[in-house]
This record gives structure tokens, C-alpha cells and sequence, in this order.
């Protein structure tokens, strides 16, 4: 088990563990961009609106649906869930499809999901203190 | 003689064959598809074609020339 590290390093290491994949972008929980390797935020929206894209239509073809390749000449696309999470990559073609989904899968796992901010408690006043404050 | 002959056939035919179905087998996975995967551990294949395929096909070719 990897331990959580930050979206892009996550990313990082996928991309040189895994020579055939191209492209990736992240989707946090609520649909936001976690992350990606493309050059601005722009494209990496694209790529997982078009990822997004992919899943509805495909879960409405077959639901219950967990992950998906779409295999062209030109090279494929596959996207991967994880609860709430998604990982959309772009690969070169023929790739070695068990491979890229098991890294795409480790890779979305390995990231921190972010922090909840959480409220600071101020510390209870004890009887003691009130006592020796009045 | 004979016998040999045959031999030499059966294996020549036999060789054909496997050959034929590599190159087959190769060609498929040439072939645009889509492969679906569920949750619980079913896969479903479209190859290009296939009325499935052709709704998927272009959202991944759309994509991939974007990026």
C-alpha cells in the first residue's frame, strides 16, 4: 500500500511507471479537478468532461458500470472510478490494457483525498480556572 | 514416401492455420472497440460496428484529437 501523496506526484510517477500513458486528469469528490499532467487547466477539464462523457453514455448502455476503455487507431481513453473519485487517461494505441487500468486504479488510490477543514476547538474552561480568575 | 508426404501436408496445413489465426487474432485487436467493465466483475465488448460502439467511438475520438 502507497502511502497518500499529492495529486500531481501521484500523476507523476504513473506517467514513468507507465510509459503508454499520455494524458491524465483527476476528479476529486464533488466533480472538481484534483489534478493532471496537461499543460493547463483547461485541457485537463476537457479530458474529463469527455471522460464524463464517456461514462454516462456507456452506464446508460450498461449500468453498474466500474471503469471502461475506448480503444481507437489513434490510441485510447480509458476512465476508472473509485466511490466518488475519477481518473481519465489518453494512452498511445495497443496498449497493454490490464496494466494501464492497474496503474490508473493504484494511482488514483496512492492520492490524499483533500482535508476537511475542520473547526478549532477553543479549550473548556475548567471550574478551576473560572475559580481563579473571580 | 508416401507417408512423408502426408506428413509434410498436414504440418504445412496445420502451420497455415495457426498462422491465419494470429493474424486474425492481431487484426481484432487492431480493430476500434469499447470495453465496458461493471462493478461486479462483468465486461462487455463493442467492436466498431456495433450500435454501442458507434455512441462511444466518437466521444473517444473527439477527445483524443482535442488533447
Amino acid at each position: 500500500m502507497l502511502a497518500p501523496m499529492d495529486a500531481t506526484q501521484a500523476i507523476a510517477d504513473l506517467t514513468e511507471i507507465s510509459p503508454q500513458v499520455r494524458r491524465v486528469a483527476v476528479a476529486e469528490a464533488g466533480g472538481a479537478l484534483g489534478g493532471s499532467n496537461l499543460p493547463d487547466e483547461e485541457q485537463a477539464n476537457r479530458l474529463l468532461e469527455g471522460a464524463r462523457r464517456l461514462l454516462d453514455a456507456a452506464e446508460e448502455l450498461r449500468p453498474g458500470l466500474a471503469q471502461l476503455e475506448a480503444a481507437t487507431t489513434a490510441g485510447s481513453v480509458f476512465v476508472v472510478r473509485d466511490g466518488d473519485r475519477l481518473i481519465a487517461a489518453t494512452t498511445t494505441p495497443e496498449p497493454t490494457v490490464g496494466l494501464v487500468f492497474y496503474d490508473l486504479k493504484t494511482c488514483l488510490r496512492s492520492i490524499d483525498p483533500p482535508k476537511k477543514t475542520t473547526r478549532r476547538r477553543t479549550p473548556k474552561k475548567t471550574e478551576e480556572a473560572e475559580d481563579g480568575a473571580s | 514416401m508416401a507417408r512423408r508426404k502426408l506428413v509434410t501436408g498436414v504440418l504445412l496445413a496445420a502451420g497455415s492455420i495457426a498462422g491465419s489465426l494470429l493474424v486474425r487474432r492481431r487484426a481484432a485487436r487492431k480493430q476500434a472497440h469499447v470495453d465496458l467493465y461493471g462493478a461486479d466483475g462483468t465486461v462487455h465488448s463493442f467492436t466498431e460496428g456495433t450500435p454501442e460502439a458507434e455512441r462511444l467511438l466518437p466521444i473517444a475520438n473527439d477527445l483524443l484529437a482535442a488533447l
